[in-house]
């Protein structure tokens, strides 16, 4: 065997050598070295982040075409990464907690490994190597969704979390044992969609087709395979919310278009896309019903987030190269506005110990800022003119239209009047925040250096990538410079 | 007795069955544990069986095989650990109490 092929995997070493850094830094130091543990692994995620942006990707397949590297997948990649590394900056604090502080080694290594299967995940064209990655990203947040051993809530969550991912998988596994029985012999992604392309059009490949976006949706906590994903948010640690909301999300929703659109996408794009387009608009509308009856601001993000998927997917619908680059920059857009929300969230529950709506009345007397960064990233998840959530709604609007057929213009009407709904309950807790009269029940506080660096991250995300051409203009050169090794389209 | 491909896909199928009916009804975590087994060791058995009389060639289904029961054993013991904890606060492991969170 070649060992050289190794070396093509450039983002993956990098992950996995800041893991086996912070896990020999975690093992081998003293109480002393323990201490500046935290900020260690932040740095060098950090470092390991630009290395990524930087280092261009090789466009190569390896280990027989299993495993490929190319713009688009470094793209996806360095955009995981930014949502990480804005979590740990976010989460530096109850990390540090005394609750915590003895564990803290295993929640970076935790993350960091589930980090390194999402890699795998969008990185596969082979479905053995897919479903390792889809795994290892999601066994070990079961693992962190129980972190907080003291609280029963969150032992709750992680029942709940590991029962719906080892029943999706399950499902995910017998629809792939249909689609190999129709393979050919073979799981690569290529001949895959070459086999298919071949034969006749099979009822039995449109249920084991209808399997695979089950198990997919209920990672992307998709409706109606989304029952978990309330519960789960809610119960979790809320750095581990902001985690599951945005980063596993996005890798899902990459690895989710490359295998409709690569290996169904010759014969069976008809039946996937009707079977999608049902699921969008579930979606999009039930996430957007819900999330207005909410009163826990978790909750409220879950019910947020499971809508946002379903714009997400709209680009998957579109199955062009158009509609991967406004993928990316709409994963890239939610994941800032939504770590945004989170970072805000983080910090009053940890400050103050707060987790409702109304405990939001009134917060811009007593923290200005704090409220100031969460209309910031609800205006911005709201699509609201200036702010980037704006452009990556519309670039996906674009994408799905340019097909000009007249289902497609439908669906971008329903997500259109969806977006109104969701103005509503994003405004409620601006509503909250500046215009209720109530006096404020959160008393101001300092918030942690670390969480300062997060927010105001998250704020000039917010602000400059929608106005910067540059940021579209990388995902868009991204997919276009892979569009040759993708051999789709 | 001649056996074809259907004698091992139809308990396959049941398997499946039996897995989702378990899930969806059991009140015992650890018995939706099982339940959950059933089903991976259903897709398990349709791979080896797709590949032994499909694809007699080659060896995708058997090691696709080996790393999807890995896999299981991985969850079952992650599975396990959450139980555990969650018996440890409640003293019993019965679903019906597991309900602080809803809607």
């Amino acid at each position: 065997m070649d060992y050289s092929q190794f070396g093509s995997m450039i983002p993956e070493l990098i992950v996995l050598g800041i893991f086996m850094l912070v896990f020999l830094f975690d093992t081998f130091s003293n109480e002393n070295g323990k201490k500046i543990l935290t900020p260690f692994t932040t740095v060098l995620f950090g470092l390991g982040t630009i290395a990524i942006w930087v280092v261009p990707a090789c466009g190569e397949m390896v280990f027989g075409g299993m495993y490929i590297n190319d713009t688009a997948t470094n793209a996806i990649k360095a955009i995981l990464n930014i949502g990480v590394f804005i979590v740990f900056l976010q989460s530096a604090k109850w990390v540090d907690s005394d609750e915590v502080a003895i564990r803290k080694g295993e929640f970076y290594e935790l993350i960091l490994v589930t980090l390194f299967g999402m890699y795998l995940m969008v990185s596969a064209r082979h479905f053995l190597l897919f479903i390792i990655g889809l795994e290892s990203a999601s066994l070990p947040l079961a693992a962190l969704v129980a972190f907080n051993k003291r609280h029963y809530e969150s032992h709750e969550a992680a029942i709940k979390y590991i029962m719906t991912a080892v029943f999706s998988s399950a499902i995910l596994l017998v629809g792939l044992s249909f689609v190999y029985a129709f393979s050919g012999g073979s799981l690569y992604f290529n001949d895959l969609a070459f086999t298919i392309s071949q034969g006749e059009m099979s009822g039995l490949l449109l249920v084991a087709l209808a399997f695979v976006i089950a198990g997919i949706g209920f990672k992307l906590s998709l409706v109606p395979f989304h029952l978990w994903t309330a519960d789960v948010y809610q119960g979790a640690p809320t750095a581990i919310t902001s985690y599951l909301s945005v980063v596993s999300k996005g890798a899902a929703a990459f690895a989710f278009f490359v295998i409709f659109v690569q290996c169904f996408g010759a014969v069976y794009s008809d039946a996937w896309e009707w079977m999608m387009y049902a699921v969008i608009i579930l979606t999009i509308t039930v996430g957007n019903l819900f999330a207005i009856r909410q009163k826990n601001m978790k909750r409220f993000m879950a019910f947020s987030s499971i809508s946002q998927a379903g714009y997400i997917m709209l680009g998957a619908m579109a199955a062009d190269g158009l509609g991967l680059a406004a993928m990316l920059f709409y994963i890239l857009i939610n994941k800032i506005s939504n770590l945004g929300a989170f970072a805000v969230i983080t910090t009053i529950e940890e400050n103050a110990g707060k987790l409702n709506m109304d405990d939001y009345n009134g917060l811009h007397k007593t923290n200005p800022w704090l409220s100031f960064a969460m209309t910031l990233a609800m205006f911005s998840l709201a699509g609201i003119p200036p702010f980037a959530g704006f452009f990556s709604k519309i670039l996906i609007f674009t994408s799905v239209t340019g097909s000009n057929s007249w289902a497609l213009y439908m669906l971008v009407l329903i997500a259109l009047i969806n977006t109104i709904i969701s103005l509503y309950y994003y405004l409620l807790v601006v509503k909250a925040m500046w215009i209720s009269p109530e006096e404020p029940k959160i008393g101001s506080f300092r918030t942690a250096t670390s969480q300062r660096v997060a927010l105001w991250l998250c704020v000039a995300g917010i602000v400059f990538f929608g106005i910067v051409p540059y940021i579209y203009q990388y995902c868009y050169d991204a997919v276009q410079n892979s569009l040759a090794l993708l051999s789709i389209f | 007795m001649d056996l074809s491909m259907l004698w091992y896909l139809v308990p396959s199928v049941v398997m499946l069955a039996c897995g989702i009916y378990g899930f969806v009804t059991r009140k015992n975590l650890i018995a939706i544990l099982i339940s959950l087994e059933l089903m991976l060791n259903s897709a398990d058995l349709n791979f080896v069986v797709f590949n032994r009389y499909l694809f007699p060639g080659s060896m995708d289904g058997m090691v696709f095989t080996l790393f999807a029961v890995a896999i299981a054993a991985a969850e079952t013991s992650i599975a396990i650990a959450i139980i555990i904890n969650i018996y440890r606060s409640l003293g019993n492991t019965d679903i019906q109490e597991i309900n602080k969170m809803k809607f």
